[in-house]
């Protein structure tokens, strides 16, 4: 994948405004960019499924909520769990659940995958919604989150907003850069090869089924370090974790975004999550806020039609429609 | 004339049957080393489910393949292509946003995988890149390596194609019409090619196109109704009275 420079300046440039945010920006805005950065990192993980590997999995809020879960069943009731076991078997719990469900609907192509995976997520949702292990449609508090801390010394005061702000920035800035490397590898080139064409990479020599399940369980790893900071964050969980609302809203993000790019998942959850907001406000929208899926929905089919590549190809849209305009124009 | 190399590539009584049609009945076919063995016959004969066949990319319903003395039958096509069978596409199979180099690396790429190497880009591993030049430049497209695939001639894609087989260091290939839609000279160069990869491969090559055959192949076998009805040296195959009425008809 060739990066230009103008896009890494561009990306070094937005997280450094994202560092900075928390300087200017109230605590609705502090706690809204938080839950941001955490879709970020979900819509990350489905990326590398559907953009990269050409896997289109409707049931990435399964890998989410798992692990939220997991977080919260995982801590003890009174005391704060240690950061540094308690997020490792939160990912390994979602990471596992992604081998399973991975090794069963890779055996099925096009449609029938999304249905599969579609259908192993409700399960999972309903399984979390009606026993025990769950709490019910009301679901579960984690009453005091994890500790980050060496020995005595408290590193990190994940009850404080600004600073679990800065550990999601830290933990989405880390999932890109390593999907990044990954991309980049051999393992990366041979996922998009799969992409492309499948047949022409079987008959190279790739086995390809073990590659699309590697890329499946990192990719549930990934979403459930989401699920991990999701639930810390709240300190509460519920099955609409699990939803495939969220599955949905999550390929919504990368499509919007621009599939193909790691920066677009970044950029459509963003744009997605603030279009959100945007509907909902009666600042903004007045009465109209009462049906914001409405115009939510509006304008996703706006952006959708308007914008083959996302928002990440608005730039090069612009710069042809410039150029395209002066060439008109010349005599 | 060099009919005496080792055979690389054997199917044995294969068989086909797609529900109640007999696609293939009984066909057996040998490659061998240092041999152009063309596979010829009219539309529907069988030909492409035999090479699918061979490649193991659908299974037989009966008999066996051999490749380099090892009963293969029941190795996936992954596992055929890492021990040196490679194959190309009746219609162009290439990865057209990908640039020419990218294509050959990456299937270089199938021989030395390292998946879990996540931390060392492609773009810098030197031994696929340098199978990749390698096979590039053998098909001639050494000038053209950063060049996105999809941009090639018609021609330059089906070299390329070519390349790729070239890169996984086959032993055996399988070329299904490689000269499809091609012009003369550009058929020319391609038999070329052909000509100079026959010393160190088994090279069982499907076409249509009688001139070439008669020109280049070493051995034809010619299929009619999924079954073998001759299989010769090529001026045997000219005066086969049977291969004449059932295929070349019209021509003799």
């Amino acid at each position: 994948m060739e990066v230009s420079r103008a896009a890494v300046v561009l990306s070094l440039a937005a997280l450094a405004g994202l560092a900075a945010y928390p300087l200017v920006a109230s605590d609705f805005g502090i706690d809204l960019a938080t839950k941001i950065l955490i879709y970020a990192i979900l819509a990350l993980s489905l990326e590398l499924l559907v953009g990269q590997t050409g896997l289109v999995c409707f049931g990435q809020a399964a890998f989410f909520g798992i692990a939220a879960y997991a977080t919260v069943r995982f801590s003890p009731e009174y005391d704060a769990a240690a950061i540094w076991w308690l997020l490792p078997a939160a990912v390994a719990t979602s990471a596992a659940f992604a081998l399973v469900v991975g090794a069963l609907s890779l055996r099925t192509r096009g449609v029938y995958f999304i249905m599969v995976t579609l259908a192993f997520s409700q399960m999972a949702y309903y399984v979390i919604h009606d026993t025990p292990i769950g709490g019910g449609t009301d679901g579960i508090y984690l009453n005091v989150p994890p500790s980050v801390a060496i020995g005595p010394v408290s590193l990190v005061d994940l009850s404080d907003p600004s600073q679990f702000y800065y550990v999601a920035l830290a933990a989405m800035t880390g999932c890109f850069v390593l999907l990044a490397v990954v991309l980049r590898s051999r393992f990366g080139r041979a996922l998009a090869g799969i992409r492309v064409n499948e047949q022409r990479m079987r008959a190279a020599g790739f086995p390809t089924y073990p590659y699309q399940l590697a890329a499946f369980v990192i990719s549930g790893a990934i979403a459930g370090i989401a699920g991990f900071l999701f639930a810390t964050k709240d300190g509460f969980v519920n099955p609409e974790l699990l939803s495939w609302h969220l599955s949905g809203a999550a390929l919504v993000m990368i499509i919007l975004g621009g599939l193909g790019h790691l920066r677009g998942a970044v950029i459509g959850a963003f744009a997605l999550s603030l279009l959100e907001e945007l509907f909902q406000s009666r600042e903004f929208v007045g009465g109209f806020a009462d049906h914001w899926h409405l115009g939510l929905g509006a304008s996703i089919i706006a952006c959708v039609a308007l914008l083959p590549r996302g928002l990440i190809g608005l730039p090069r849209l612009l710069r042809a429609r410039l150029v395209g305009a002066r060439h008109a124009g010349a005599p | 004339m060099n009919a005496t190399g080792e055979v690389l590539l054997a199917g044995i009584g294969i068989r086909r049957v797609w529900g109640g049609l007999v696609a293939l009945d009984d066909v057996s076919i040998e490659v061998r080393r240092g041999e152009v063995h063309a596979l010829i016959g009219t539309n529907g004969a069988g030909k492409s489910t035999l090479v699918n066949i061979l490649a193991g990319e659908i299974p037989p319903s009966a008999g066996t393949v051999e490749l380099l003395g090892h009963d293969v039958s029941a190795w996936s096509q992954p596992r055929r292509a890492r021990a040196g069978l490679a194959r190309s596409y009746q219609r162009t199979t290439i990865f057209p946003e990908f640039s020419v180099l990218e294509n050959c690396r990456l299937c270089a790429q199938a021989k030395h995988p390292r998946p879990w190497a996540v931390w060392s880009a492609a773009a810098r591993c030197e031994t696929t890149l340098a199978a990749a030049r390698r096979a590039a430049a053998r098909v001639g497209l050494e000038d053209q390596l950063d060049r996105p695939a999809g941009l090639l001639s018609h021609g330059g894609r089906r070299q390329l194609e070519l390349g790729m087989c070239l890169a996984t260091d086959p032993q055996v290939l399988l070329l299904d019409e490689p000269l499809a839609g091609m012009g003369a000279e550009e058929t020319d160069r391609m038999l070329a090619l052909i000509d100079e990869l026959r010393p160190g491969h088994g090279i069982l090559l499907v076409e249509h196109d009688m001139d070439a055959v008669f020109r280049i192949a070493d051995r034809i076998t010619v299929m009619v109704n999924g079954q073998v009805i001759a299989s010769d040296l090529p001026e045997r195959i000219r005066e086969n009275r049977e291969v004449q009425t059932a295929y070349l008809g019209e021509r003799a």
